[in-house]
């Protein structure tokens, strides 16, 4: 394919081999632009060039357009499960998701993260580590419920032998080598 | 239902899970048509956004019929067939009033800083996502927007977030007539931040990736040039070649934390996560717009930090603008050039993947297998009635 990886060979002036450089006052003040009539063959091109014509223009625009008017106080979504709440925040808000709620030991370590405000690295650092705990529980509860995963298939094994058999097969050797030479280590390390 | 189901990085399956139920008065429950695979959804996928729960239903990109309203809502009634944007906003608070749905404060009780996405992890507010037979959407009378008769489902469903992000990713730009517009991506965000550009009358638009067959279809879809990093040796430096020495007059960001191209960054960012995603794009941005320039980002980062040449910022006088997109505010508009054949949205969509393959369809998309550019998952509903509808029509 062609690209534009290719520059005008003339366009590259330094030469290192001595003291002398082409001069930048010979290169245009401005940059060069194509004329309108040059750019006729661009679908839509200029429709909205007006920024009358832009909707997000300017960027706060009060009252707002194309939703119903605000209301003073919107209804309180009742709390029927447990939701952790931003130490920036006075309280929780009138609209929460409910999705998920915090359980287990991954659980114990979002409320610790939620302790700390998003200002906080440990508020985040906290929340990724749960997150990576969350997997491991994720993986027991499916032994528990008796479901052994297919981590192979939701990593999406199919489709790579699908489209790309050769990937596949690097892989393949990269974690035999892998997992052949830890079990090297291990045996010589156990004699 | 059948859902998708987060297990862990890049570990995700279809499982059965209870249906939504209304939880607010201004709730709705849609039985979801058409979803997308976004690329943010990757960051979520690759386990690098804080928060991400095992268990949680991803999917901010669905349209879908109503078939459950709450008995506060009153401007949507069941039947409508509604596209909701990524946003979820109430409408009523401080920005809502402003147009800035984006970054509603009333939705999201985990984080101040992002407003609530659907399927976008505990961070952006703990709702399940539309990659589901349905779905809970909060605010009914607020976000959806009954999609007009005479436009397609599969136009629809991109204008749920790629079509908007994309298009104020250009008007973030501030462009003016002639300019020069780098865009660093050529994925879905990409591919409608360069034709945003022309519509507002650029001079050039050069995209910037390392995928070939990206590249190839951007260049045919948007009229672009490009340039591929991985057969360059400098970006900022051959950016500069392209344009006199001057550099761009706006870069844009369409790619966040999931970038390539620098092994530092892909090292702390990536994988080692000592920075919230690799900043490689943002580092190119600063650095190859001309002084005075405009840098607009609509990639995603995470929300802890990112190491970007700050001082350039200052020393050129840049100006950076980012937002996640207003998304209903761009709909009537871009419905308009949709209409009037400037946009042509669904001509993107290169993989139909039924819910129940969810894992492949990841995975195709995450890896860019067979040429992916986007990815729209069919539930299994969907295509019982449509085929309902198809056999009563004969």
């Amino acid at each position: 394919m062609q690209t534009s990886n290719e520059v005008n060979p003339h366009s590259h002036q330094h030469h290192h081999d001595g003291h002398t450089h082409e001069h930048q006052q010979d290169y245009p003040k401005e940059p060069q632009r194509p004329t309108r009539e040059q750019l006729a063959h661009i679908i839509g091109w200029g429709a909205d060039l007006d920024h009358k014509n832009r909707p997000a223009v300017p960027m706060e625009r009060k009252p707002a357009r194309f939703i119903p008017p605000p209301v003073d106080k919107l209804p309180q979504q009742q709390e029927n499960v447990e939701i952790l709440v931003s130490t920036e925040r006075p309280g929780i808000t009138p609209i929460f998701g409910t999705a998920q709620p915090p359980s287990g030991l991954s659980g114990m370590i979002r409320r610790a993260a939620f302790r700390w405000s998003e200002n906080d690295m440990r508020h985040w650092l906290l929340l990724l580590a749960a997150d990576r705990v969350n997997v491991v529980e994720g993986v027991a509860e499916d032994l528990g419920k008796g479901k052994l995963p297919n981590v192979l298939g939701e990593m999406g094994i199919k489709s790579e032998w699908q489209h790309n058999k050769a990937g596949l097969a690097k892989k393949v050797v990269i974690a035999g080598a892998v997992v052949g030479t830890l079990a090297y280590l291990m045996r010589r390390r156990e004699r | 239902m059948l859902a998708m189901n987060y297990r862990g990085p890049y570990r995700v399956r279809a499982d059965h899970k209870p249906d939504p139920v209304i939880e607010h008065p201004g709730d709705a429950i849609v039985r979801v048509t058409r979803s997308c695979i976004c690329g943010s959804d990757l960051h979520l996928y690759h386990g690098m956004v804080p928060d991400t729960r095992v268990g949680h239903t991803f999917g901010h990109e669905f349209v879908g019929e109503v078939v459950d309203i709450g008995s506060g809502v009153q401007n949507l009634k069941v039947g409508d067939r509604v596209l909701v944007p990524f946003n979820l906003f109430c409408g009523s608070c401080f920005y809502c009033e402003r147009e800035l749905f984006g970054n509603c404060h009333n939705t999201n009780a985990q984080a101040t800083a992002v407003g609530g996405i659907y399927g976008y992890s505990h961070t952006a507010g703990g709702y399940d996502g539309g990659q589901a037979e349905y779905v809970r959407v909060p605010m009914a009378d607020v976000g959806p927007y009954v999609i007009p008769d005479d436009i397609d489902e599969d136009d629809a469903v991109l204008l749920t977030d790629c079509v908007p992000t994309g298009y104020q990713a250009a008007e973030m730009g501030d462009i003016e007539e002639g300019d020069t517009v780098v865009i660093f991506g050529a994925g879905p965000v990409g591919i409608f931040a360069a034709k945003g550009a022309w519509l507002m009358g650029a001079g050039r638009v050069i995209v910037v990736d390392e995928v070939e067959y990206r590249l190839e279809f951007i260049k045919r879809y948007a009229q672009c040039e490009v340039v591929n990093f991985r057969e360059v040796e400098d970006m900022a430096e051959h950016i500069k070649k392209m344009t006199d020495w001057m550099g761009a007059d706006v870069t844009i960001d369409c790619v966040g934390g999931d970038a390539a191209g620098s092994i530092a960054q892909t090292l702390t960012g990536r994988l080692m996560k000592m920075q919230a995603g690799a900043s490689t794009v943002l580092h190119w941005a600063i650095n190859s717009v001309r002084k005075g320039g405009n840098v607009s980002i609509v990639g995603v980062y995470g929300p802890t930090f990112n190491m970007v040449p700050i001082g350039n910022v200052l020393n050129k006088g840049l100006t950076i603008r980012a937002n996640q997109a207003s998304v209903k505010r761009h709909l009537p508009r871009l419905i308009e050039h949709i209409r009037e054949g400037r946009l042509n949205p669904k001509e993107i969509i290169t993989h139909r993947i039924p819910l129940e393959e969810v894992s492949d369809a990841y995975h195709i998309f995450s890896s860019k297998l067979d040429e992916c550019i986007k990815t729209v998952l069919i539930p299994p509903s969907a295509r019982e009635v449509k085929a309902v509808k198809a056999s009563a029509q004969q």
